[in-house]
């Protein structure tokens, strides 16, 4: 059981797309969003199995999601969370005066969490807002 | 009975797909099937159809459970929270019409509010860029009849626009491409090995956030300058060989997406593609085309630029258009807390902005237009659910390549639902009363 450091990613995926045209409050959609893919060799260095809760912490916030193998791979040292509000938590806000926060490119650390449950998305961001 | 209607326009991506076949029972009201349409396009037109679908408006109440409320009353309190700001976000836009667009916009002139789109988490950069150097391109006709050599830029079109390979740039047999995927070369730029890049005959892996690097030594390339072993993870060989089969093409078109204007260097990545892609020009015939998420986001880019001048960050609070992404721009307000009210229409902040901007919206005043339940409906005062544009009311969109196309109503909304077009109207009629103009 280890902490890594990788380069986090984020971007569209199919389920991503299809999940959040079928409600954004249902489980699908923390199913296809609440989740980090990784390169086998990273989660091999974590020291887990895949498809367990991990923590992913960066200097913005911090989320549990589900680690799972790349589907498009291999890309070791890249983590990779579909955009949502998952990814949303740790992503890094800044715009360096373009307005776009910068959603690729966030130094993040990975680390088991068994333990944690994934949220849905409504209770991600609720929680996040403190209600 | 069930009746077939042909060339419905398909309200998801930028591609707007427009050769859909979706069946509807006989009275109009129910979608049965949909087809031709990608995945996503399909769910899109079938969830409208959910049975749990929210159908009246509703108000959050203090102890954080909602209460239904009227369209009347709903518009009231977004015209109450529009006037009584200083300086009011009215973000979204992208998943409308051009015609509710507009309504949108005379409602912001008179509350004197800040205008975004999507475009400010999507190609902002790009649109940037565009103001710094230009922008020489084409229409996706063109590209399915002319191009030889296709560039797919940080962008991963066999996720996120699922048929535009198949309608305009792998697959398609065109006017000088008639032999479809066998006449064309295509070039795939991703950190990853992605689905696109399978379908490549070039995967060129970059390091992630090194595109400037890999962009300007291509241009090097194209002159046979001398390159480093290797820039930006990519070996020089490998360069050379693509810059070649570049130049080589009779018309080479370069698609680009978040890979960049996410990245660091954003909009100054954009810059350096636009200027391969006008090196290119001086070999062969070449053409840049942004892949835009939201369907209607070119629109907005479109209506406020005829409006105002500008295509996003529009801000009206002093009475006079100004435009400065950064200052101006929906995140760097919310994070700076400049604003005191927001209005969402046509999008999802609530998912698709860093949680920090999330949780000062939370802190505001705010309403949120959407069909769906979204996390921007729970952090919102107000949500306002209304009929789908390109499903239940028909509107002008936009094409990625800036192409209009009139989007066709399918089936009728749930009874006494309002379009967001017909709701904006309610909301500038109260502010009219408010401000005493009418």
């Amino acid at each position: 059981m280890n902490t890594i450091t990788l380069n986090l990613i984020t971007g569209r995926t199919i389920q991503q797309g299809v999940s959040m045209e079928s409600g954004k409050e249902k489980p699908d959609y923390m199913k296809a969003c609440g989740i980090i893919e990784l390169d086998p060799s990273d989660i091999k260095k974590l020291g887990i199995w895949k498809n367990t809760n991990v923590r992913v912490t960066s200097e913005y916030g911090s989320i549990i999601v589900k680690a799972i193998e790349a589907t498009q791979g291999p890309h070791p040292g890249i983590g990779w969370i579909p955009m949502g509000p998952w990814a949303n938590m740790v992503v890094d806000i800044n715009t360096y005066s373009t307005g776009m926060p910068t959603f690729k490119g966030t130094k993040v650390t990975v680390e088991p969490a068994e333990n944690e449950t994934v949220l849905d998305s409504l209770s991600v961001v609720l929680k996040a807002c403190g209600q | 009975m069930s009746k077939l209607v042909t060339d419905v326009i398909c309200p998801f991506c930028g591609t707007l797909c427009d050769d859909l076949e979706v069946e509807v029972s006989d009275d109009g009201k129910q979608i049965l099937e949909v087809r031709n349409a990608c995945a996503i396009g399909a769910t899109k037109f079938l969830h409208s159809q959910a049975s749990d679908r929210i159908i009246r408006p509703r108000m959050k109440q203090d102890d954080g459970t909602w209460k239904d409320v009227s369209y009347a009353e709903a518009a009231k309190y977004a015209a109450k929270i529009l006037c009584e700001a200083k300086k009011p976000l009215m973000y979204g836009w992208s998943s409308t019409s051009c015609e509710a667009q507009a309504t949108g916009h005379m409602i912001a002139e008179q509350v004197g509010g800040i205008v975004d789109n999507t475009a400010t988490v999507c190609h902002g950069p790009s649109l940037i860029a565009v103001h710094d150097v230009g922008i020489p391109s084409c229409t996706l006709g063109e590209v399915k009849n002319r191009a030889d050599r296709i560039v797919f830029w940080g962008c991963n079109p066999a996720h996120a626009h699922p048929r535009h390979m198949s309608r305009y740039s792998i697959f398609p047999r065109g006017y000088f491409t008639g032999k479809g995927s066998k006449s064309r070369k295509i070039i795939v730029v991703d950190p990853r090995p992605t689905d696109t890049a399978s379908l490549a005959d070039y995967h060129v892996q970059v390091e992630q956030g090194r595109d400037y690097e890999l962009l300007n030594a291509i241009r090097v390339a194209f002159k046979n300058g001398p390159l480093p072993d290797v820039v930006a993870g990519v070996p020089k060989e490998k360069i050379y060989e693509v810059s070649r089969v570049l130049k080589s093409g009779r018309f080479v078109v370069i698609f680009f997406g978040m890979g960049v204007t996410h990245s660091l260097g954003k909009n100054h990545n954009i810059d350096e593609a636009i200027a391969v892609t006008s090196d290119l020009n001086a070999y062969t015939k070449a053409s840049i085309i942004p892949m835009r998420g939201h369907y209607n986001v070119t629109g907005s880019g479109q209506v406020l630029g005829w409006q105002f001048g500008f295509p996003f960050c529009v801000d009206l609070s002093r009475g006079f258009a100004r435009y400065n992404p950064g200052e101006t721009s929906s995140n760097d307000l919310l994070l700076r807390n400049e604003v005191d009210a927001c209005f969402v229409l046509g999008s999802d902040p609530g998912s698709h902005f860093p949680n920090k901007s999330v949780q000062e919206i939370y802190k505001l005043p705010s309403v949120c237009i959407d069909p769906h339940m979204t996390p921007t409906a729970a952090v919102s005062k107000c949500h306002v659910p209304v009929a789908f544009v390109g499903v239940e009311v028909g509107g002008s969109c936009y094409r990625m390549d800036n192409v209009p196309i009139e989007s066709r109503k399918v089936v009728d909304p749930p009874a006494g639902m309002l379009t967001d077009d017909e709701f904006l109207k309610l909301v500038l009629a109260e502010v009219m009363t408010i401000k005493g103009a009418a």
